[in-house]
């Protein structure tokens, strides 16, 4: 098992490189002198150059790629044209918001979807399945930002009940922190849920084909047991992997998300980023998200071993 | 599989008929395929349904509620009275107007996302299932690919091409790519174990004569269900891109920018959000409903597996 994991960690290598190269890639590419860009308008063309120089931009590509990874290995992802520090600093500041509104709406759409799909499976065919299933296609179709707007009328100005927009850290207290997450986290998880639900009914469903459902309700166990203990049970990898998946969903809502609620986090910053041709931090996000990603599949992918014991590496 | 479910098998294929003759029995392609058509012609006719130009504002007409009327000069300075159906921004800009010219390029990035997306995934795909040495390469930067959210590489691609129709299509076709690239090699990786292939091989057939001669023909179904997937999803993106102020310009009326220039002032008109919003979630959801369809229909394998 421990070389299944050796390998795993390793086979993670070359994807995160590939990652790494395509990151550079793509905005090496783009019209556009980023020493010109750090040095300002007013500055003469030796300044420019001088720039140019100690930023390395004056040698191959393959050298400057080498000069940058070299960097980003020791955490120095190089300096914000427009927020003018270094763009560590600058995710340092605006991870916080991001993290508690992504861990939040993970619990959120995993509490309530697999109790959903297990009982949409039971109930194969009914009411509550076909519910569930056109909810499904609808979160699936309606846009996060549009969603955003229609809790924030309904919940946020009719009733009340939460504020409009903004953050408040953590540090500040903890209720005023959860108060102002709450509402984005459940505009984030409903497409998250409509995922996991799906492929938890799907899964579960399947399960309850086996036989030993039969055995189980043959010797006479309560359905919820069966439901939990082995039918869901065994519906956890396919489950797992959904959730890891969708990672990439949520990353893509929480810079809608952000953008909508005012959350000073890392997907707000991506679209001040764009807007601002800020390439350094531009890159240092999306290196960011897209590590975060793999690594969190990764994990999915060593918590099977967990999940089934059957699945021996 | 035993010669009596073979025959049973055939018999109730025979017995559903054609795929088109089911697709028109199936209930979400018959109400997601009605749903597209009366918006393609919504998309063609907007000039003919009392629509004035997209672009044109008046200063006179701003912010006006659904329903209210008011008046717009044309460019050739004639004052028109005009009812303002779903009310107008703050530029005075008719939003009914917008909402139905933005049809127009909602469709046309879908449907040009799904045929780039999917033309470059079929070449990639086939290559690296029946080109082993092309394999491994191939899919590791596949592999990158989809390892960057989707979302965040249109937006920088987007950032860095400067935004026009196709440079945000081409940004969205880019990240669905890996995806049909998976599918199809998945695909042809069983299909090149069949007799027929083999055969193929043995009479001396031309390798891309193979590929797309007799295993693509045999790959179709899951594509164009594949396909639907991807239009609705760019869509969503291409929405998504103007909404954060990153995609097509503000003046070109699409859905995503009405409600980019109306959330300023959402709390007061929110018309501005709501009609584009609508129409917005009612096309995705028509495009999906299509896809589950086709799904069901072409591709009984997957829609068991879903």
């Amino acid at each position: 098992m421990y070389t299944f994991i050796g390998r795993r960690l390793l086979s993670t290598i070359p994807v995160l490189l590939i990652v790494a190269v395509l990151v550079f890639l793509m905005l090496r590419l783009t019209p556009g002198d980023p020493a010109a860009i750090l040095a300002g308008d007013a500055a003469s063309s030796e300044q420019i150059a001088a720039i140019r120089a100690s930023l390395g931009l004056d040698r191959s590509i393959a050298v400057q790629f080498g000069i940058w990874s070299g960097n980003l290995l020791q955490g120095d992802f190089g300096r914000s044209y427009f927020y003018k520090m270094d763009v560590t600093q600058l995710i340092a500041q605006r991870i916080e918001p991001t993290l508690a509104l992504a861990t939040l709406t993970i619990l959120i759409a995993v509490l309530v979807s697999v109790p959903l799909g297990v009982i949409a499976a039971w109930r194969f065919g009914g009411w509550f399945d076909r519910a569930l299933m056109g909810f499904s296609v609808m979160g699936f179709s309606v846009p996060v930002f549009v969603l955003a707007y229609i809790l924030i009328w309904i919940v946020s100005l009719k009733l009340g009940w939460f504020p409009v927009q903004g953050y408040r850290r953590l540090a500040d207290g903890f209720w005023p922190f959860l108060h102002h997450l709450v509402l984005p986290a459940i505009t984030l998880s409903v497409i998250y849920i409509a995922l996991i639900a799906r492929v938890t009914r799907a899964s579960v469903l399947e399960a309850l084909g086996e036989d030993y459902i039969r055995t189980a309700r043959a010797k006479g166990l309560p359905e919820s047991q069966v439901l939990i203990h082995h039918a869901l049970a065994n519906a956890a990898v396919p489950i797992a992997t959904v959730i890891g998946i969708g990672i990439a969903l949520l990353i893509g809502g929480v810079v809608v998300t952000e953008s909508v609620y005012a959350i000073p986090g890392l997907g707000r910053l991506t679209v001040d980023a764009v807007l601002a041709r800020d390439f350094p931090t531009v890159q240092a996000v999306i290196l960011l998200f897209s590590f975060a990603y793999v690594l969190v599949n990764l994990l999915v992918d060593l918590s099977y071993v967990f999940f089934d014991p059957r699945i021996r590496y | 599989m035993d010669l009596q479910t073979l025959s049973v098998e055939s018999a109730n294929i025979a017995r559903r008929g054609s795929a088109w003759q089911r697709l028109q029995r199936d209930w979400s392609a018959r109400i997601g395929g009605t749903a597209l058509v009366v918006l393609v012609l919504a998309a063609l006719g907007a000039p003919w349904l009392g629509t004035v130009d997209p672009t044109l504002f008046d200063a006179a007409s701003r912010d006006l509620r659904p329903g209210q009327g008011g008046e717009i000069m044309t460019l050739d300075g004639e004052l028109l009275k005009h009812k303002f159906l779903m009310g107008s921004d703050s530029f005075g800009r008719d939003i009914y107007s917008r909402v139905i010219y933005g049809t127009r390029v909602s469709l046309l990035v879908g449907l040009a996302t799904a045929l780039l997306a999917l033309a470059f995934g079929i070449v990639f795909g086939l290559s690296a299932g029946y080109l082993r040495w092309l394999d491994g390469p191939l899919m590791r930067v596949m592999d990158g690919l989809m390892a960057i959210p989707a979302i965040l590489l249109a937006i920088t691609l987007v950032a860095m091409w400067r935004a026009s129709l196709v440079t945000v299509v081409a940004a969205i076709a880019i990240t669905e790519v890996p995806r049909v690239t998976r599918l199809v090699r998945s695909l042809v990786l069983s299909i090149r174990e069949e007799p027929y292939v083999e055969a193929a091989i043995s009479l001396g057939t031309p390798t891309w004569k193979i590929m797309f001669g007799h295993i693509l023909p045999n790959c179709v179904a899951p594509i164009i269900v594949q396909g639907t997937y991807i239009c609705a999803a760019a869509i969503l993106v291409e929405a998504i891109l103007s909404f954060l102020g990153v995609g097509l310009p503000p003046d070109i009326p699409t859905w995503g920018n009405i409600m980019a220039e109306g959330r300023v002032q959402f709390m007061a008109y929110p018309h501005n959000l709501f009609f584009p919003g609508v129409f917005l979630a009612v096309t995705v959801l028509a495009v999906n409903i299509l896809g589950d369809g086709l799904r069901d229909t072409l591709d009984p394998k997957m829609a068991k597996r879903v």
